[in-house]
């Protein structure tokens, strides 16, 4: 593992011609692995869509409309109404753009973060790598969506807090990952010449070590997303996420069960928009696996 | 093996003490006097000033924490309820043997199904068999349990009538909730099983016992599940763990009077004491439930047994344990 991360990714990508060829090479595998493929494609495609959903939504989300409630899909409203006239089909969109950002948001600031501490844990060790892995542990202990309960209990529901309470339950397992592979890497020859010539640790840890241990991280953190997007959507079903007229794809579902004897239309379109999201995360994080791991080189 | 066991004990203390005190804070982070919540908006300046005193929140932070601590462990009193001034503690032991016992079911549905699969899909690797079954597990792996349990309530027991939507007594009012929450550590525990069986079935010495002309059936569950079991064990302590904490979402779907649902009440009335209580509460379990996995660990593998039979001294043998981390860790 650590001989094939060694010659992987480099800083200077312009001078060096490995870097560009191994990207290559995990995108060549990751193509011909078709589910994963095809999830990162959905994928993509939902993120445009969540982008876009100003231009192509044909209602705006909290749009009421008392005349027509409870509707059945039909061409004027493709999914459907909800029970105050809402268009659900503008409301999935907009659901994207809210579970999408609060999903990638949330990981981004916990891998931030637990890479740093990771990364300095491993790089520095002794007093300061067993401080900074306790307390990895003891945030590891306490449930996810626990701590996220007692996050919004204090602070509150708004998205920033949802994000945060979210994230920080992750901090520790990117914090891991990093650890060890600076451990494993942080001894070898090219770190030595770094420091031989005067680098500055800042700078060894962000430009050499950092950019060799990308790959587990990558795979982590698209798992990472599905978790976090789980999570909101939990905590919005049970009204403890975002608050209406938000529309969040947790919380459409808890509207829709209460409708779910004579409207069980209204459930359709938030279940398979979470359960697709959440699948095609998960086969391109299972696919990015596959792909950059060196043992499956052919 | 016992000096194992209690060194594993003792560890926990530090972690649980620091676990409360980590929450603790947060909650006393929050904005808002707990006197006035506790009292409602119409209350006068002196009864809140009156009440600060009585739940003690006059005093600095480190006191209130102390306070609170020497009252869980002399007398595991957990305070009372802002809203319903009952007994926490009184509440955890009503609410929490229904969390228990439905995450428990769902955990073990997930190994008793999910592990035999998982064997078979290795042994017959890239079969029409093995291809099926892992799609169906990646597809149960992203099912999340509240939608599941929506699809089965609507096709179990408001379509078909086969099942009652609600409660927790019966057997036929486990089923629909029990499966829900089941699915996921179910197809968790079929990967886990399949990818950490390849990796044995591959290994030398699996070879060597097949050259000895054991029967495939001993091959596989004798030796290779044997040697594969430990990653196993791990995934269903950590899937035991979340799904005390993520049981909430289904207790609510099936009205089961459940620890989740009554967190989330106290969450959503800002009923600290209930809310802090709660989560030392399902710390301290999944803390013991790593602490049996790791038991467990000693008992399936001989190598931490070895390492733990003379180590003498009082201290956590940090030494021998990085020895060992080192000599399993490949050369650079």
């Amino acid at each position: 593992m650590a001989k094939a991360q060694k010659a992987g990714v480099g800083h200077d990508a312009g001078k060096v011609k490995r870097p560009h060829a191994r990207g290559g090479e995990t995108w060549r595998r990751l193509r011909k692995n078709n589910i994963a493929f095809i999830s990162l494609f959905i994928l993509i495609a939902l993120a445009v869509f969540a982008l876009l959903a100003d231009v192509i939504a044909p209602y705006p989300y909290s749009e009421q409309d008392p005349a027509s409630f409870l509707q059945t899909p039909s061409a004027a409203h493709i999914f459907g109404t909800d029970q105050y006239g809402r268009d659900i089909f503008s409301r999935v969109l907009y659901g994207a753009r809210i579970s999408l950002s609060v999903g990638f948001i949330a990981v981004g600031v916990a891998l931030v973060s637990g890479g740093l501490l990771g990364a300095i844990a491993g790089f520095y060790g002794g007093r300061v790598d067993n401080v900074i892995m306790r307390c990895m542990d003891i945030l590891l202990s306490i449930p996810s969506v626990l701590l996220a309960l007692a996050i919004v209990a204090a602070f509150g529901t708004s998205v920033i807090n949802l994000m945060f309470a979210t994230g920080i339950s992750t901090v520790p397992s990117y914090a891991r990952l990093v650890r060890s592979s600076i451990l494993s890497i942080k001894d070898q020859e090219f770190v030595e010449a770094a420091r031989a010539v005067g680098t500055s640790d800042a700078v060894i840890i962000t430009k050499h070590i950092l950019p060799n241990c990308l790959a587990p991280i990558l795979v982590q953190a698209t798992f990472g997303v599905a978790t976090a997007i789980l999570t909101v959507a939990g905590l919005s079903f049970v009204g403890l996420g975002l608050q209406p007229p938000i529309p969040e794809w947790g919380s459409m579902l808890s509207d829709a069960r209460i409708y779910i004897r004579d409207y069980a239309y209204m459930m359709v379109p938030p279940a398979v928009a979470i359960a697709l999201t959440v699948f095609c995360l998960n086969a391109l994080g299972d696919g990015l696996r596959d792909a950059l791991d060196p043992k499956l080189r052919d | 093996m016992i000096r194992y066991i209690i060194r594993r004990v003792l560890f926990l203390i530090p972690t649980l003490l620091l676990v409360s005190f980590l929450v603790f804070a947060i909650i006393q982070a929050a904005p808002g006097d707990p006197a006035q919540l506790a009292l409602g908006e119409g209350a006068t300046a002196e009864a809140v000033e009156t009440k600060r005193q009585e739940l003690g929140l006059d005093q600095p932070f480190l006191i209130q924490y102390l306070n609170w601590l020497g009252n869980v462990i002399f007398r595991f009193d957990f305070g009372n309820s802002y809203r319903s001034n009952i007994s926490v503690a009184y509440q955890i032991q009503n609410y929490f043997p229904n969390t228990l016992k439905l995450s428990g079911m769902a955990v073990l549905l997930g190994v008793l199904i999910g592990v035999p699969i998982g064997i078979a899909a290795a042994v017959k690797q890239y079969s029409v068999f093995d291809n099926i079954v892992m799609s169906f597990a990646m597809i149960g792996m992203s099912m999340p349990a509240f939608v599941l349990a929506l699809v089965m309530l609507l096709l179990f027991s408001v379509t078909l009538r086969w099942l009652p939507p609600s409660g927790f007594s019966t057997f036929r009012q486990m089923i629909l909730p029990v499966v829900a929450l089941g699915m996921q550590p179910m197809a968790i525990c079929a990967r886990m099983t399949r990818s950490s069986m390849l990796e044995v079935i591959r290994q030398d010495y699996i070879r060597t016992i097949r050259a000895k002309g054991q029967t495939e059936l001993r091959v596989i569950v004798g030796h290779a599940f044997k040697n594969a079991v430990m990653p196993i064990l791990t995934t269903v302590g950590l899937q035991f763990g979340a799904l005390i904490g993520g049981a909430f979402v289904t207790e609510t779907i099936f009205l089961i009077p459940g620890f989740g649902r009554l967190l989330v009440t106290a969450v959503t009335n800002r009923d600290y004491p209930l809310v802090l209580g709660g989560v030392v509460c399902v710390a301290m379990t999944v803390a013991l439930t790593n602490l049996l996995i790791d038991i467990a660990y000693a008992f399936v593998d001989p190598r931490i047994r070895a390492e733990f039979k003379g180590a003498g001294g009082g201290v956590f043998p940090w030494q021998k344990l990085k020895k060992l981390v080192l000599a399993m860790t490949p050369e650079k």
